[in-house]
């Protein structure tokens, strides 16, 4: 049985405007020690998915209209708020984007490390700080025993993530979700948190959801990655198979439109923009979501007029398109 | 040989630390940009390179004289700009404009879409109402904004529209150099893309010169003729973007090029293994 099952997630936004169907039908599992990443644009959907297993969005606007989320056998969509409290931090822990605001600014890092500690293992004072000071050296942060009483303040961009890393992993939770963890950090220190990332999954054999907009990062990092576009999984497949042979057209002109950086002809080359944007997630589209944008969406096809469901193309690769890559030239011929 | 369009020469920033209550006190002073030269020839775009400190907004800030420079030279179409002050310094600046990173602070929110791209000709008072309602749309048109939005305010439009408004506002004064300073970070991939190209259109159809600041060296790469890489206030390493992406001379730079996560699984394991050897490098350097 896998880790976390989500199956079939609705998470509503019930404003003024109207209902903003923010995720809508959305199937993930997550295989224990393993990442899985989700990558998307800003407003796909990647983030509320993170925040509804979690629980963790503000009752209204938001509500889960639909769906189960089982994590370990046990579902989460029922657990009370108390319940809630016990599964969070301790066997899910997460990681924020903005380290500058995920620590709170008037309590040294190390108490803000022995709460946890305290607040989930029930340690007593004295280990739990001992334990918080093997943390911050487990996460590389030099002198750990020196910088357990300093403020958030003291720390740079990429020590501030770390610390919120040792917060998240504290308790050895069998799950981390990781919010666009690097995206406020420099490239260097991207790259040393990812590495950090990558070897705490390994060490303590903790499953990992990384959300990210960065094709980069998850090509880097997970071993399945969920494509999102407009509140839906457009494209699922393990990281090999789908950076080498894309199915969805979102995934390929997501793909088409990185500059690269062994390109020679960059300069003289334009990059292939996808035109448009995204629906309005208020009145979403019946038909395609991404018909408007698609450059294989032609008349007569049935992708402008019903959506199409995901489909497994080839064992462990799917795709929710009338026009995946690997069936494209039959279509052309029959049309 | 004629002169490059824009050449800054041993450009100096120092910010001076301050402390004291009653008397203020000097106790030292952040390099923040320490000795930096480079040219840009005309129609060229450099792409200068940095992480976040390095001094590469404040580089440019100073090379605009939007910040005055400790010391150096600064010359642009023959003049020395850090000697100009007042009506002439204006006057040069008509030809040198930025455009900001972030479209959703860099627009006023109480200005209309028309009077924020009017704005700068009502400044140097060029044209008059009608004239420039007209100059206006044409500059809308040329980096594919609707005209007909021209009564709207910044909030209705998302961010790759956005950046669009702010493109125009910088053409309006028919500039020679244009700063772009992270032009593209805040917004999507797929829009990020649409604005390179515009950008890129609009360097060959107008002849622009532009310096080009990103911490993104896939994006500098592809825009690119120069490159300049900096870290703590200094160039580290300069020269044609071909030869710093495919052979870099300096550890920093290499660092930098592998950390950069790239979209292909299988280059994951040597990359990693790449990555930690420089950072022992660079550490112990």
């Amino acid at each position: 049985m896998a880790l976390l099952e989500v199956e079939n997630l609705r998470t509503h936004f019930f404003t003024r405007a109207g209902v903003v169907h923010a995720v809508d039908g959305v199937d993930l599992t997550v295989e224990k020690g393993k990442t899985l990443g989700i990558v998307g644009e800003s407003g796909c959907g990647k983030s509320v998915t993170a925040l509804s297993i979690m629980r963790l969005l503000p009752t209204p606007p938001a509500r889960i209209v639909s769906g189960s989320i089982r994590f370990a056998g046990r579902e989460l969509t029922t657990l009370s708020e108390r319940e809630l409290e016990d599964v969070r931090g301790r066997e899910i822990g997460m990681v924020f984007q903005d380290p500058m605001t995920a620590l709170n600014p008037t309590l040294t890092i190390g108490s803000q490390i022995v709460e946890v500690l305290q607040r989930h293992l029930g340690l007593d004072r004295g280990p739990a700080r001992r334990r918080a000071v093997e943390l911050l050296g487990e996460v590389g942060i030099p002198r750990a025993h020196e910088r357990i009483d300093d403020y958030p303040h003291r720390f740079s961009g990429g020590m501030r993530q770390r610390v919120v890393i040792a917060i998240a992993i504290a308790c050895e939770p069998r799950l981390l979700i990781a919010d666009e963890p690097t995206t406020a950090l420099d490239v260097t220190v991207q790259a040393q948190v990812l590495d950090l990332l990558d070897d705490l999954r390994r060490e303590r054999e903790m499953a990992m959801i990384l959300i990210t907009h960065n094709m980069g990062v998850v090509a880097e990092s997970a071993d399945e990655v969920a494509v999102m576009y407009a509140g839906q999984i457009v494209e699922h497949a393990t990281a090999h198979e789908l950076f080498r042979n894309p199915e969805h057209p979102y995934t390929e002109a997501l793909l088409a439109a990185l500059p690269t950086l062994d390109d020679p002809a960059a300069r003289e080359r334009r990059l292939a923009a996808i035109p448009g944007r995204p629906p309005d997630l208020i009145e979403p589209p019946a038909a395609c979501r991404f018909a408007a944008r698609c450059p294989y969406a032609g008349c007569g096809d049935g992708c402008a007029l019903e959506a199409p469901l995901l489909r497994e193309l080839r064992p462990g690769h799917w795709a929710r398109t009338t026009h995946p890559a690997s069936e494209r030239t039959t279509t052309a011929a029959t049309a | 040989m004629s002169e490059p369009l824009f050449a800054v020469s041993d450009l100096r920033v120092h910010f001076p630390i301050r402390r004291g209550i009653l008397v203020d006190r000097t106790i030292g002073h952040v390099k923040a940009v320490d000795g930096v030269s480079f040219e840009i020839e005309e129609g060229q775009t450099l792409g200068l390179v940095g992480e976040s400190g390095s001094g590469k907004s404040t580089t440019a800030y100073a090379a605009l004289q939007l910040l005055r420079p400790t010391s150096g030279s600064v010359r642009f179409a023959g003049r020395e700009l850090t000697t100009l002050r007042g009506a002439s310094l204006r006057h040069v600046r008509r030809e040198m404009q930025i455009v900001f990173q972030d479209p959703y602070a860099s627009l006023n929110p109480r200005m209309t879409v028309g009077r924020i791209v009017a704005e700068p000709l009502q400044t140097h008072g060029i044209g008059n109402r009608r004239s420039r309602r007209a100059t206006v749309a044409g500059l809308l048109e040329l980096v594919g904004f609707d005209p007909a939005y021209t009564n709207r305010y910044p909030h209705e439009f998302s961010g790759g529209q956005r950046q669009r408004i702010g493109i125009a506002r910088a053409l309006a004064l028919h500039p020679k150099l244009i700063v772009c300073d992270e032009p593209v970070s805040a917004l999507d991939v797929s829009i990020q893309a649409q604005i390179l190209n515009l950008l890129k259109d609009l360097q060959h159809d107008l002849g622009l010169t532009y310096l080009f600041i990103a911490h993104d060296l896939a994006v500098v790469r592809g825009m690119s003729d120069t490159i300049a890489v900096m870290r703590d206030g200094v160039i580290v390493e300069q020269g044609p973007a071909e030869r710093v992406y495919t052979s870099p001379q300096s550890d920093y730079t290499r660092a930098l090029l592998a950390a950069v996560p790239v979209p292909d699984p299988e280059q994951m394991h040597r990359r990693k293994g790449e990555r930690q050897l420089l950072r022992t490098t660079l550490t112990h350097a």
